[in-house]
C-alpha cells in the first residue's frame, strides 16, 4: 500500500485500485477546529479535481478534492456525529471517503510522501 | 505589498505564535496556538485577552469646557440620547449617512475624572475609523474640536467570567464597575509599578468583561502582566467574531452598512425614547418613518437544523422557495454547539420560530428564524 498527496494538501492511500482520501496533518493544522465534515453521496462517479468533500472550521469552509477519478465506494459517517477526528488523526480515523480508482495511472502525477514534505517546507 | 500598522502589542503576538493576517489595515492576530474553538470556550469559562487597539479612540470636547456643548453637537450625528449621559456612563450608537443608512456603530462615554467630566470619549471601528473622523471633522460646529489618540492610546479587552476577579488583582474597584458604566484609575502592580487607565465594564462577546485603554509603553506592561494569570489566555479575532456573533453583536460591515438603518438591524433599544420623534440628527426622516410604518425587512437570528452552517451571503428562501433574504454573519457557535447566524428577512418571515431555508452549496436546507442571543448575556449590572 502506498500514499500519494496532491498540492492541495489531499492524500490518498492505494490498495491496488481502491483508494482512501483524507487530508494532510498539514491541512488540518491550518484548517483549525474542523466542526463539520459534509460527505459525497456512495456510488457517486467523480473526475480527477472533482469537489468530493467539504470539511468546515469555527471560521471558514473548504473544499476536498478527488486526486484521482474514480467512484465513491464508501463514506467515513462516522465524522458526521465526531468531525474532530479529521484534527485528530488526519492520517488515519480521520479519512473522508473511499474510491475505486478509473485510471491508477492518474496516480503518477501525484506526489510521494517525500515530494509532499518538501512542497509543505517550502510554503 | 503595503506595510501593515502594527498595535503596541505586536511583538507580543508574534511571540505568543500568533497566526497573523491582515484586518483594516492592521496586521493582526486571528488566533493563538490554542485555536479559534479553544480560544472561544475559554473566553466564556475563563477570561480573554483580546488586542483591539486597531480600533478608534478619540475625544469630543468643547472650547467653552461645557458637557452640554459637546453632547449637543454629537447628537447631530447619532440617534443616541447623549446629553443626558451621566459622568462614568457610556451608551452604544451609530453614525448615520443622511438617508439613514449606518456609517459605523460605535461606543459613547462621558468621562467621570474630576477635570475631564465634559469630555466624550468615542471607540469606533478600526475599518470606518479614518472616514468617521473626516464625517465627525466635517459636522461639527465652531468651538467643538476632534481629539483623534490613536497614536497614543492602545485599547484591550478582557471577558469572561474571571475578568473582574483578575482586573480586581490590579485595582479592586474595578469590580464595582457596572455593565456600561468605566471610570479613570490606577491599575497597580504592573511591571512592578502602576498605570494610569480608562477601564469601563463592556464588551463584544456576550460575557462580563472590561475594555482598557491605556498609553502604548503601559498597555504592553499591562498585556504582559495580564498574560501572567492562569486563568487568562490571549484571543484572536476569530473567536472574537465567533464570541460576537453567539452574543447576537452585529458587525459592521457584514450585519450592518451604509445600506441598513438600526431600526431594520434591530438597534431601536439603542435610540432612547426623547430621540425617536425630534428629527434632530441626520439620517432622522428614514428612522423615524421605519419606526413608524416598520421597515421591510429586518435583521433575525437564524438556526440551520442540522449540523451544516450557513455563511455569509447564503441566499434565504421562504418555503415556496421564494428569495426573502440574505445571511449576514454565520458560522459556527463553539458554546450553542452548532450552527449559527443572523441575517436579513423580509418582515413577514421574522418572527422568531419561523421556517426558511437557506441555500448552501446549491442545496435548500432547514433553519428557523431565532430569538438572539444564541449564548445568554452574562453582563454584570450589580450585585444585589
Amino acid at each position: 500500500m502506498s500514499t500519494f498527496f496532491t498540492e492541495d494538501h489531499e492524500w490518498i492511500k492505494v490498495d491496488g485500485e481502491d483508494g482512501t482520501v483524507g487530508i494532510s496533518a498539514y491541512a488540518a493544522g491550518q484548517l483549525g477546529d474542523v466542526v463539520f465534515v459534509e460527505l459525497p453521496e456512495i456510488g457517486r462517479d467523480m473526475a480527477k479535481g472533482d469537489e468530493a468533500a467539504v470539511v468546515e472550521s469555527v471560521k471558514a469552509a473548504s473544499e476536498v478534492y478527488t486526486p484521482v477519478a474514480g467512484e465513491v465506494t464508501a463514506v467515513n459517517t462516522a465524522l458526521e456525529e465526531a468531525p474532530e477526528t479529521v484534527n485528530a488523526s488526519p492520517d488515519g480515523d480521520g479519512w473522508f471517503l473511499k474510491i475505486k480508482i478509473s485510471d491508477t495511472d492518474e496516480l503518477d502525477s501525484l506526489m510521494d510522501a517525500a515530494a509532499y514534505k518538501t512542497y509543505c517546507d517550502g510554503l | 505589498m503595503t506595510d501593515l500598522k502594527k498595535t503596541a502589542l505586536h511583538s507580543h503576538h508574534l511571540s505568543l505564535g500568533a497566526k497573523m493576517v491582515e484586518f483594516a489595515g492592521y496586521d493582526m492576530p486571528v488566533q493563538y496556538p490554542l485555536g479559534v474553538l479553544k480560544e472561544h470556550l475559554h473566553t466564556r469559562a475563563k477570561a480573554g485577552l483580546f488586542d483591539v487597539s486597531h480600533m478608534g479612540q478619540c475625544f469630543i470636547i468643547a472650547d467653552d469646557g461645557t458637557f452640554e456643548t459637546a453632547a449637543k453637537a454629537l447628537e447631530k450625528l447619532v440617534p443616541a440620547s447623549i446629553q443626558d449621559l451621566k459622568p462614568g456612563q457610556q451608551r452604544y450608537s451609530q453614525f448615520l449617512n443622511a438617508k439613514g443608512g449606518i456609517l459605523d456603530d460605535l461606543m459613547i462615554s462621558r468621562l467621570a475624572h474630576p477635570g475631564t467630566e465634559h469630555y466624550l470619549y468615542l471607540v469606533v471601528n478600526a475599518g470606518c475609523k479614518d472616514a468617521d473622523y473626516k464625517h465627525i471633522k466635517k459636522h461639527l460646529p465652531k468651538g467643538v474640536t476632534l481629539s483623534v489618540k490613536d497614536d497614543d492610546m492602545a485599547l484591550i479587552a478582557l471577558q469572561g467570567p474571571r475578568a473582574s476577579v483578575v482586573l480586581g488583582c490590579l485595582n479592586p474597584a474595578v469590580e464595582d464597575l457596572t455593565f456600561m458604566t468605566h471610570t479613570d484609575l490606577e491599575l497597580s502592580n504592573v511591571d512592578g509599578g502602576a498605570i494610569w487607565a480608562h477601564v469601563s465594564r463592556s464588551g463584544y462577546t456576550g460575557e462580563d468583561g472590561y475594555e482598557i485603554s491605556a498609553r502604548h509603553a503601559d498597555m504592553a506592561k499591562l498585556w504582559a502582566e495580564l498574560m501572567t494569570y492562569e486563568d487568562v489566555e490571549a484571543i484572536g479575532l476569530g473567536a472574537r467574531d465567533s464570541l460576537r456573533l453567539e452574543a447576537g453583536l452585529c458587525l459592521y460591515g457584514h450585519d450592518i452598512d451604509s445600506s441598513t438603518s438600526p431600526v431594520e438591524a434591530g438597534l431601536l433599544w439603542s435610540i432612547q425614547k426623547n430621540r425617536r420623534s425630534k428629527g434632530s440628527y441626520l439620517g432622522a426622516s428614514r428612522v423615524e418613518a421605519e419606526i413608524a410604518s416598520k421597515p421591510s425587512r429586518r435583521l433575525v437570528g437564524i438556526l440551520p437544523q442540522g449540523r451544516a452552517p450557513a455563511r455569509e451571503h447564503t441566499q434565504i428562501q421562504d418555503m415556496d422557495g421564494n428569495t426573502i433574504g440574505e445571511i449576514t454573519s454565520g458560522g459556527f457557535g463553539p458554546t450553542h454547539q452548532g450552527p449559527v447566524a443572523m441575517g436579513y428577512v423580509a418582515r413577514k418571515f421574522s418572527k422568531a420560530g419561523t421556517p426558511v431555508q437557506l441555500i448552501v452549496r446549491g442545496k435548500a436546507r432547514p433553519a428557523m428564524t431565532a430569538k438572539m442571543p444564541f449564548a445568554p448575556h452574562n453582563y454584570f449590572r450589580g450585585s444585589s
